[in-house]
């Protein structure tokens, strides 16, 4: 194998993991404020839901337990669970309005 | 070697992630989600999950992408228009957010020693560490998501009813 340019690690810091999980949270809250269609703002939220998981698993790695990955499997439970529930709920409200923004989606509103 | 291969996939995740939000047409952001989660699951493998890899393939990238992309395609949703007063939003919620990852990445570095390191194979959770934790320790919590399941399926039928 050829030397590489840069000398990378053999081994990544623990906190290159976390830092890569705030990045994912931060870039689906920025969708989850900046975007219009409720689809992707669903997605967005399903992005931070994944970036909390990496966290949850990358803490278990360096404590050596298993309790992390049970708490990202319940995570993953009870995504499939809101996606399910949360797209009724898109459907529902695309069948009465006809519109997908949610800016549009105010009769809640005072 | 792990090393190149974290920073393939965390470029792969970030990359995909970055076209969810810039993309306007669902189809698109939904694609770019299944690049994250399938990167995701390549980064648990490298932190020794394997089930939960296994998982996050099967149920993120599978199930729950299916169903998204289902009612994208049911509803026929186009392309966003384009955004007409998104300007001021974006002026003031992109500098927070990017003060909020500043603080994140400070907090994160500087709170854990550089000597962890992730080593590949020195703690892996087969399926069979998951299961004798989930049914002795966690068995309470286990039964819990059976009945949050249904109760899921039952909102959802309730909901996508004809009349409502």
């Amino acid at each position: 194998m050829p030397e590489l340019p840069i000398a990378l690690p053999a081994h990544v810091p623990l906190s290159w993991y976390l830092i890569l999980s705030v990045i994912l949270f931060v870039v689906g809250a920025a969708g989850f404020l900046l975007r219009r269609n409720i689809i992707t703002v669903f997605m967005c939220i399903e992005l931070m839901l994944n970036a909390v998981n990496l966290t949850f698993i990358a803490f278990s790695h360096q404590l050596k337990q298993v309790d992390g990955h049970i708490f990202s499997f319940f995570v993953m439970v009870v995504a499939a669970a809101e996606a399910a529930v949360g797209l009724a709920i898109i459907l529902t409200v695309f069948k009465n309005r006809s519109t997908l923004e949610v800016d549009e989606v105010s009769s809640m509103k005072l | 070697m792990d090393a190149l291969l974290f920073l393939l996939f965390a470029a792969i995740a970030v990359g995909c992630a970055i076209n969810l939000v810039l993309q306007t047409h669902p189809i698109s952001s939904a694609l770019s989600l299944v690049g994250v989660m399938g990167s995701l699951a390549v980064l648990y493998l490298l932190l020794g999950g394997e089930f939960i890899a296994a998982v996050q393939l099967i149920v993120y990238a599978g199930a729950i992408m299916v169903l998204f992309i289902f009612v994208i395609m049911l509803l026929n949703a186009g392309a966003e228009q384009k955004p007409t007063r998104n300007i001021l939003r974006a002026a003031v919620a992109l500098p927070l957010l990017f003060t909020l990852l500043a603080i994140g990445a400070f907090l994160v570095a500087s709170q854990t020693p550089s000597t962890d390191v992730v080593k590949f194979g020195s703690f892996i959770v087969g399926g069979r560490e998951i299961g004798s934790a989930l049914f002795t320790t966690y068995l309470l919590p286990f039964e819990a998501t059976s009945i949050l399941i249904l109760i899921a399926i039952l909102g959802a039928i309730v909901l996508a009813r004809k009349e409502i």
